[in-house]
């Protein structure tokens, strides 16, 4: 017993630093990856004892300037829920990564441990709740910090989370009825076989259109332009305009945290999570023939660096979407949404159920 | 009285009042817009400016003529040549002059530049307002190799007070043309990677199409004129119209659009810069080589000075480096040989007493240029219309009044007008394709 929670203590402490740390590395891919598409060389001053690993650093330099910049609350803020705000925000985005399968599971001292926090029931809705929730940080942010700026930025927060909450769980439901499950483990498990006796049997290729709306409604949870009405930063500053010091930091944060967020579910639900093609238990088995026989320790590297190579392409896509088109506005957004996420996730769970009652 | 402005007075009780501005990340730091909003939507607009008043027309009147040129460099700052140019061309015509072919093209030269950097920076902005991060740094990308052809020749980048009554300052460098094949390549690949990413975007064509939208009366009756003016489809451009330096004998097309709207700005503004980037090639080409300095001992001004007290100094003189480029050799090609209304050379100078005598009266107070009595009008095309100077003399060493038609000023007028109804969202890059400059609008 009480090994047992030692372990998904160890897991969830993992877990965790696994996610911050790839988060601090996102502010430097984001930074670098902006200045080569930009034509500049982006941050690289940064650097421990002259070492500067091309601004490897910054990430570091900017957690030190958050903690000790002015932490400024306005006089008329309503301040406990000033507070409140980018902490509800930072822990609905993280607390998702629990559901998360980062692996197979190992063998350890006798034990079989699955490389995932919590092997939750209902993951998939648990992590659509907790997104969800999120909401709540930016909308007492926006009404604590009593700026109109602010406040029209979590009201534009607000309505279009909710709005892709929507897309985004009608794009999970042709998913869910190919792979029966909520678990997010047994969807990935579903996801190793093949699909005509080559395609590896990832979501993407049974749901091409769930994927597409489930990327787009992503993008629009994770408040990046081209959705980044909740900012919006040339128009009205965003729902943290009163927000300074490591508060803001924490905005900033959850900011990158959901962007890892959405690239795992990316992965996890339509690329086969911690599957790579053609691996099975003993080793690959190629349809052409030909197999290469690997060791159980080999296999379980080999899976969980798949899934972490996933989840940074993924991060890679969006900061590299984020940086290449125009922000939309808001009506614009809210016809997008509803007029043809919503629909296009419709149609696909009536495709998806003519398909499965043909079959 | 009253301390509420009039929105603030007519607002319904249930609406919201925003204030955008001054201190606002795209209101340029220069201007006020209070809304009154229906949650997005905008109900009312009350644009405020003034946030950038320095008294420019005021402060022209007690400055001489020759002085109060560098003030002009402040109006536009995006494109301070051109407003250079228009206060010269307008003292040139108050005087009569005629300014030698050289000067003439080496003028082209730079408002072509300036009305590229110009647009490459409105577009930036627009764009950025858009939401567009990286077309904003490809086009300041393409700006600063425009700058550094003017800085090569001007030796500054906003503040160059470059182009003179009469004239220019100084010749261009050696190595300009190069430099000026390799900066309108560069731009020209700018543009094309802009084109690409926003031209058939359909997002940006779906937050500026039909937005910002003004009828060719409406834009008429405001007083526009430049690309927002040529955005509705009429093709009025000062350089056609009213040809001044060498337009008339240089090829080149007027780029309209068709509905006046946020779009047709961004296309006349890309066109335009296609077509800018034309006359620089053939104005460059027209441009003859300078003729070489005469070789010779190139004796520093001390030495000048103590040799011209034994006899009459021969032989070049070292001038400090910023007025490299304006020997006495060149200033033939560079300032009009009619009136003394340029800086004399100051090798005679540092050598003779004539001189000498000469570049005191100048520079004296009451003695300089002296225009006759009367007032005058002259307009060139800026980076954003027609940058006209109206100026009053009554015969003295400076201006009796000085009135800068700034472009700007009139399409701002209509901002109110173009964003009622709209979103939070368009304001701001409406207000972007407006070009509004704090510098020239408040004077």
């Amino acid at each position: 017993m009480a090994a047992d929670v030692l372990i998904v203590l160890a897991k969830a402490v993992l877990a965790m630093t696994w996610t911050l740390l790839l988060a601090l590395f996102l502010t430097w891919v984001e930074r670098k990856e902006s200045a080569v598409m930009q034509d500049r060389i982006g941050a690289n001053r940064a650097s421990i004892f002259g070492l500067r690993l091309f601004g490897l650093f910054q990430p570091f330099a900017d957690a030190i300037k958050m903690f000790f910049k002015e932490d400024f609350v306005p006089s008329f803020a309503r301040k406990p829920l000033h507070w409140l705000a980018p902490a509800v925000s930072f822990f609905c985005v993280s607390v998702t990564m629990i559901a998360v399968p980062f692996g197979d599971a190992i063998r350890l001292f006798g034990r079989r441990i699955p490389l995932q926090v919590a092997d939750l029931d209902a993951a998939v809705l648990f992590v659509l709740a907790m997104l969800g929730l999120g909401v709540y940080g930016i909308l007492t942010g926006g009404w604590a910090s009593a700026n109109r700026f602010g406040l029209i930025g979590s009201l534009r927060g607000a309505a279009q989370l909710i709005s892709y909450e929507v897309a985004l769980g009608l794009s999970l439901v042709g998913l869910i009825m190919v792979f029966p499950s909520l678990r997010l483990s047994r969807i990935v498990e579903y996801q190793g076989g093949l699909l005509f006796g080559v395609l590896p049997k990832w979501g993407i290729f049974l749901q091409p259109l769930g994927f597409a709306v489930f990327f787009l409604a992503g993008l629009a949870e994770t408040k990046r332009v081209p959705f980044d009405l909740p900012e919006g930063e040339s128009e009205i500053i965003g729902f943290y305009t009163e927000y300074s010091g490591l508060k803001f930091g924490l905005f900033m944060f959850t900011d990158f945290l959901e962007v890892i967020v959405f690239a795992a579910l990316a992965a996890t639900l339509f690329f086969g999570g911690w599957q790579v093609p053609w691996l099975g238990d003993g080793g690959f088995v190629f349809p052409w023939g030909g197999r290469i026989a690997a060791a159980p320790w080999a296999v379980t590297v080999l899976r969980v660096l798949s899934f972490n190579l996933k989840v940074l392409f993924f991060c890679w896509l969006q900061i590299l979407v984020r940086w290449t088109y125009p922000r939309l506005r808001y009506d614009q957004v809210m016809d997008l949404g509803w007029k043809v996420l919503v629909p296009a996730g419709a149609f696909n769970i009536l495709a998806t159920g003519l398909v499965l009652a043909v079959r | 009285m009253d301390p509420r402005t009039r929105l603030e007075r007519q607002a319904r009780p249930a609406s919201l009042l925003l204030n955008m501005g001054p201190s606002h990340p795209a209101m340029h730091g220069t201007m006020r817009i209070m809304l009154e909003l229906d949650a997005e939507r905008i109900l009312n607009a009350e644009c405020e400016i003034g946030y950038l008043h320095r008294g420019f027309e005021k402060t022209c009147e007690n400055k001489t003529w020759f002085n109060l040129l560098i003030y002009t460099d402040r109006l536009n700052y995006v494109s301070p040549l051109i407003n250079n140019l228009g206060y010269a061309m307008t003292m040139e015509k108050m005087l009569g002059l005629a300014v030698p072919e050289r000067a003439q093209l080496i003028r082209v030269l730079m408002s072509e530049l300036s009305r590229v950097s110009d647009h490459l920076t409105c577009l930036a902005a627009m764009a950025m307002e858009n939401g567009a991060f990286t077309v904003f740094l490809y086009m300041m990308k393409a700006r600063e190799f425009l700058w550094d052809v003017i800085e090569q020749t001007a030796g500054a980048r906003m503040t160059t007070s470059y182009i003179r009554i009469g004239g220019v300052r100084a010749d261009l460098r050696p190595g300009w043309r190069e430099a000026l094949a390799a900066a309108v390549r560069g731009t020209r690949a700018v543009l094309k990677d802009v084109s690409g990413l926003l031209d058939r975007n359909s997002i940006f064509i779906g937050r500026t199409r039909g937005i910002g939208a003004i009828s060719r009366e409406d834009a008429l009756s405001y007083g526009w004129t430049g690309p927002c003016l040529r955005s509705t489809g009429i093709a009025y451009d000062v350089r056609k119209a009213h040809p001044y330096l060498v337009y008339d004998r240089l090829a080149f097309d007027v780029p309209v659009g068709e509905h006046g709207d946020n779009y047709d700005r961004y296309s006349v503004r890309m066109r335009e810069m296609e077509q800018s980037l034309r006359l620089l090639e053939q104005t460059a080409a027209l441009v003859p080589e300078a003729a070489p300095l005469p070789a010779g001992p190139v004796l520093e001004p001390d030495e000048a000075i103590r040799a011209s007290r034994r006899r009459r100094a021969s032989g070049r003189i070292r001038l400090s480096p910023n007025l490299e480029g304006s020997e006495k050799e060149r200033q033939p090609g560079l300032m009009t040989p009619d009136r003394p209304v340029g800086v004399p050379p100051k090798e005679d100078a540092y050598t003779t007493m004539e001189g000498l005598i000469s570049h005191f009266l100048f520079f004296m107070n009451g003695k300089g240029i002296r225009p006759p009595k009367g007032d005058v009008y002259f307009s060139v095309e800026g980076g954003n219309g027609e940058v006209g100077f109206y100026i009053v003399s009554d015969g003295s060493d400076r201006p009796y009044r000085l009135h800068l038609r700034a472009p700007c000023f009139h399409a701002v007028a209509a901002l109110e007008q173009l964003i009622r109804g709209r979103l939070i969202a368009d304001v701001i890059p409406t207000f972007g394709s407006l070009n509004m400059i704090g510098g020239e609008i408040d004077r």
